[in-house]
């Protein structure tokens, strides 16, 4: 009977020190890891071919298009 | 690599709505569904301002901390996307968004909850690029298309900047710098005149 209560003890002890754990809340990024779908890069297509360097001057040439500053004086 | 943001300069928004219109437009959003929405404070009073708000892309978003199937992922650009595949249309994003940018469509006669729709900032979703299935659940992939949101390009007195965000940061900072602080602010005193320029009140003490 002893015997079959310390093993009840030994047993219970990790669920009761589990209780005791602190598990993060934050959400830790995770690029193509998260439960749904890989999504692919935007240069990866038809159009830029996976060439990233054009699709990056495309975007900064629009990103710089925005300053009316800059194009007034192009102009 | 690029991060993309939003900026709103509450200076220049004049309430027309374009952008409202151009993200309607470009990803066939159905009724019911406002991926960007105008809001103004003092709405009638002189000095009012507008603002232009949608999802706006939080570096440490809440939404996909709270999200009970984990939908949300980030991209390499730092845009929130989400799987509509997987959504089960709780609204805990809903409530967690300090700007409401989850939508959910009404489906069906008892306004059932629909799946999340929110800003993409025109980046699609985790489908192929350019397919019907993207444009279907997410609308149009203009990012892959080498191009920036279409509210921000739209906007016809560039009150709402998209893009990289340490580029728009630059331009606002010139624009800021530039046009000064009070009456000389771009559209109020071009407008109504500066107050040093209005004639004197008759009877005034000079």
């Amino acid at each position: 009977m002893r015997r079959m209560l310390m093993v009840a003890v030994i047993a219970t002890l990790p669920l009761i020190a589990a209780g005791c754990g602190e598990k993060l809340t934050v959400t830790v990024y995770k690029q193509g890891q998260y439960q749904g779908k890989p999504d692919s890069q935007p240069w990866d297509n038809d159009q830029f071919k996976g060439d990233r360097v054009a699709w990056e001057k495309a975007v900064k040439a629009r990103n710089v298009g925005q300053n009316e500053y800059e194009r007034i004086a192009a102009h | 690599m690029a991060r993309m943001k939003f900026l709103a300069d509450a200076e220049r928004c004049i309430e027309c709505n374009g952008c409202v219109t151009a993200c309607k437009q470009e990803h066939e959003i159905p009724w019911g569904v406002n991926r960007r929405r105008v809001v103004t404070l003092n709405d009638g009073t002189p000095g009012e301002k507008s603002i232009s708000v949608a999802c706006m892309h939080c570096s440490d978003a809440p939404c996909m901390a709270v999200c009970p199937v984990d939908v949300f992922y980030k991209t390499s650009e730092g845009i929130v996307l989400h799987d509509k595949d997987l959504c089960i249309g709780c609204g805990y994003c809903f409530y967690a968004c300090p700007f409401g940018a989850p939508q959910f469509p009404q489906d069906g006669a008892f306004g059932l909850r629909g799946k999340m729709d929110k800003c993409t900032f025109c980046a699609g979703g985790p489908e192929p690029d350019f397919s019907a299935a993207e444009f279907r659940k997410y609308g149009r992939n203009r990012i892959a298309e080498g191009k920036l949101p279409a509210c921000a390009e739209m906007c016809a007195t560039k009150a709402l900047l998209g893009g990289d965000g340490d580029v728009i940061a630059d331009i606002y900072r010139r624009r800021v710098t530039t046009r000064g602080k009070g009456s000389e602010v771009w559209g109020w005193g071009t407008a109504y005149g500066r107050p040093e320029k209005q004639p004197a009140q008759p009877g005034a003490k000079s």
